[in-house]
């Protein structure tokens, strides 16, 4: 009576093809990316050296090093994290422990979505509009960084929110029951127990901050400086951006160069992500609620 | 007995108290609330300030010189002609389109299969390997994407389909897919596991494999949520500015094959940009391509939530 008709053969034949199926689409969505790091690799690895990395472009930027579109990219992510890790701190804590369920909170949270689906040349037409003319700044570092701050402010937001959210409701009813003010509650309890998961959103971040083009083309990252920015008030290279300009802009750049530039850039990228992955999963393990 | 009672008591007592008392920590207190009220309001802020400080550039431009019906329906931009400037999109927007729609239709089914995998059928290690492979996809910037169009894809292209240019919409739409598709494989992902694991348990009691089970239970249970990240993904692709930039030639064309080169609403704002003169009719043309992406992908975004917020409903 239970032994297996035609149908539960065909079944188990088709749930089979179906898994194959699917593990297939997976993969092919992964394989184009190892090769393609891969090909970087290969190509770039040659090109990378101390001297790459602590010289500066020479010849028209046909030879040399990378040392100020390197420099700059530290600038602009430094410069932006300050503006935008305190801002989206305090967006996350009003949206996870003081924002009731209404309609200002949708508002809110859909104007979040919304500034994370702008695209990227649209953040940079504001910051032309906003920093650069309406704010005087000028093409400047703090121009690229705070319009880089608007952009990535919605991963800092929702990072920060999950981790709060992480921490359980009873450490915070235990709290205000012995009489703390909300904010005691929230900096002697919610905060140092979430501030790891928060870590993991800002080096997210970092990476997000660091890669980007679009943003700084027109608000202070400039094609070519031979000189390290002094103050948030100069222009400076980037590495995205300088990786652009000697793929398209410069005739004569040896084929080899844009790979190794590109080599840098995604491994800083794929390091903070690596790095915000780990951490994620350490904690995942540490947690002891 | 008698000593908890007291301590109660005193606890109320104090409660009470501490609601009037109005001392330091209450006045931080309420500072700080102030304050985080202030971050929590500037997402609003900023999106408003991206809308007025746009419209505030183009909308003069807008206004008194466009030409409506041209910008909709004129292939030929040309705002740099001397004599008779002509601020025609249609082929932008066709640029635009062919290589979203191009992006969509390879990496849809792709994206959708991978997050049924991900969320259906992995498990323990594999499923967080395969997740995290996705999540490092997601992270490579788009200069990147948009040199490996420019420097690996084309060349390719070329040796293949034995055609003359390979920064075409074939080239940029696969790039674009690529892009895509982790943020698409990671809501559809999330649209799954959303699926209450009591529909699954039912179907399967009834003897269903697993295939049944998901195609005839979680699929549709699931279904907003896999709309929400089709739409995402499309405005993620209508959007993407470098990599469109440097992969699909960039040329004004009206597509008519995979073949032909494009040239994108984004990539021509990142393209021009640097040339204009602050305030020229260029320079408030390309704010009005702004406000078009704007609008555009507001109303994608704005419709995706709607759609996610109408299986919650329910």
């Amino acid at each position: 009576m239970f032994a297996p008709t035609e149908l539960n053969h065909k079944n188990r034949r088709n749930q089979r093809l179906v898994r194959m199926l699917f593990l297939w689409m997976a993969t092919m969505l992964i394989i184009p990316v190892v090769l393609i790091l891969g090909i970087l690799v290969y190509r770039g690895g040659p090109m990378i050296s101390v001297d790459f990395l602590l010289t500066e472009p020479t010849n028209g930027m046909t030879a040399g090093g990378i040392l100020p579109a390197l420099v700059g990219t530290v600038w602009l992510v430094v410069v932006a994290l300050l503006a935008s890790v305190p801002i989206g701190i305090a967006a996350a804590l009003y949206l996870s422990e003081y924002a009731s369920d209404n309609w200002l909170t949708r508002i809110i949270n859909l104007a979040i979505i919304n500034l994370a689906g702008v695209p990227s040349i649209v953040h940079a037409l504001f910051g032309v509009g906003a920093f650069v003319l309406f704010f005087r700044f000028g093409t400047s570092i703090l121009a690229a960084s705070l319009t880089l701050a608007v952009m990535t402010l919605p991963v800092v937001i929702v990072a920060t929110k999950e981790a709060l959210q992480s921490v359980p409701f009873a450490f915070r009813e235990a709290c205000w029951n012995m009489g703390a003010t909300r904010w005691q509650t929230i900096r002697r309890v919610v905060l140092p127990n979430s501030v790891s998961g928060i870590l993991t959103g800002v080096i997210l971040e970092v990476s997000r901050t660091a890669g980007e083009t679009a943003p700084i083309m027109f608000t202070g990252a400039a094609f070519f400086l031979p000189f390290l920015p002094q103050s948030v008030f100069d222009q400076t290279m980037a590495m995205s951006l300088h990786l652009f300009v000697i793929s398209t802009q410069v005739p004569g750049v040896p084929e080899e160069l844009p790979f190794g530039v590109a080599l840098v850039l995604i491994s800083m990228v794929l390091a903070m992500n690596a790095l915000s992955i780990a951490f994620r999963t350490y904690l995942r393990g540490r947690k002891k609620w | 007995m008698e000593p908890q009672t007291t301590d109660r008591a005193r606890s109320r007592r104090e409660r009470r108290r501490g609601e009037d008392r109005r001392d330091r920590n209450w006045y931080i207190d309420k500072a700080v609330q102030a304050l985080v009220f202030i971050g929590g309001i500037s997402g609003i802020l900023f999106i408003i300030g991206i809308f007025v400080f746009i419209t505030k550039e183009g909308y003069g431009f807008i206004a008194e010189t466009l030409d409506i019906g041209e910008f909709l329906t004129s292939p030929r931009w040309r705002p740099t002609s001397d004599h008779n400037p002509t601020y025609g999109a249609l082929a932008l927007i066709a640029g635009t389109t062919s290589v979203t729609g191009l992006a969509m239709l390879v990496s849809v089914p792709f994206s959708l299969g991978a997050a049924i995998y991900i969320g259906e059928f992995a498990k323990g290690r594999t499923r967080e390997t395969l997740k995290i492979l996705v999540e490092l996809l997601a992270a490579i910037p788009s200069v990147v994407w948009g040199f490996i169009g420019l420097s690996i894809m084309n060349p390719l292209i070329i040796k293949t389909f034995n055609v003359p240019i390979g920064l075409n919409v074939l080239n940029s739409g696969l790039i674009l897919g690529l892009m895509a598709a982790p943020i698409m494989t990671t809501i559809a992902e999330d649209a799954l596991k959303a699926v209450p694991d009591t529909y699954r348990e039912a179907a399967e009691a009834l003897g269903a494999t697993k295939w049944q089970v998901i195609y005839r239970v979680v699929l549709p249970a699931g279904k907003n949520g896999l709309v929400a990240a089709v739409l995402l993904g499309v405005g993620r692709g209508f959007g993407e500015t470098m990599a469109v930039l440097m992969a699909s030639g960039h040329s004004i064309n009206l597509p008519t094959s995979v073949f032909d080169s494009v040239r994108a609403l984004t990539a021509t704002i990142a393209a021009e940009l640097g040339e204009t003169a602050v305030g020229s009719d260029h320079y408030r043309a390309l704010f009005t391509l702004g406000i078009l992406l704007f609008v555009v992908t507001f109303v994608i975004n704005l419709t995706a939530d709607l759609v996610v917020r109408g299986i919650r409903k329910k």
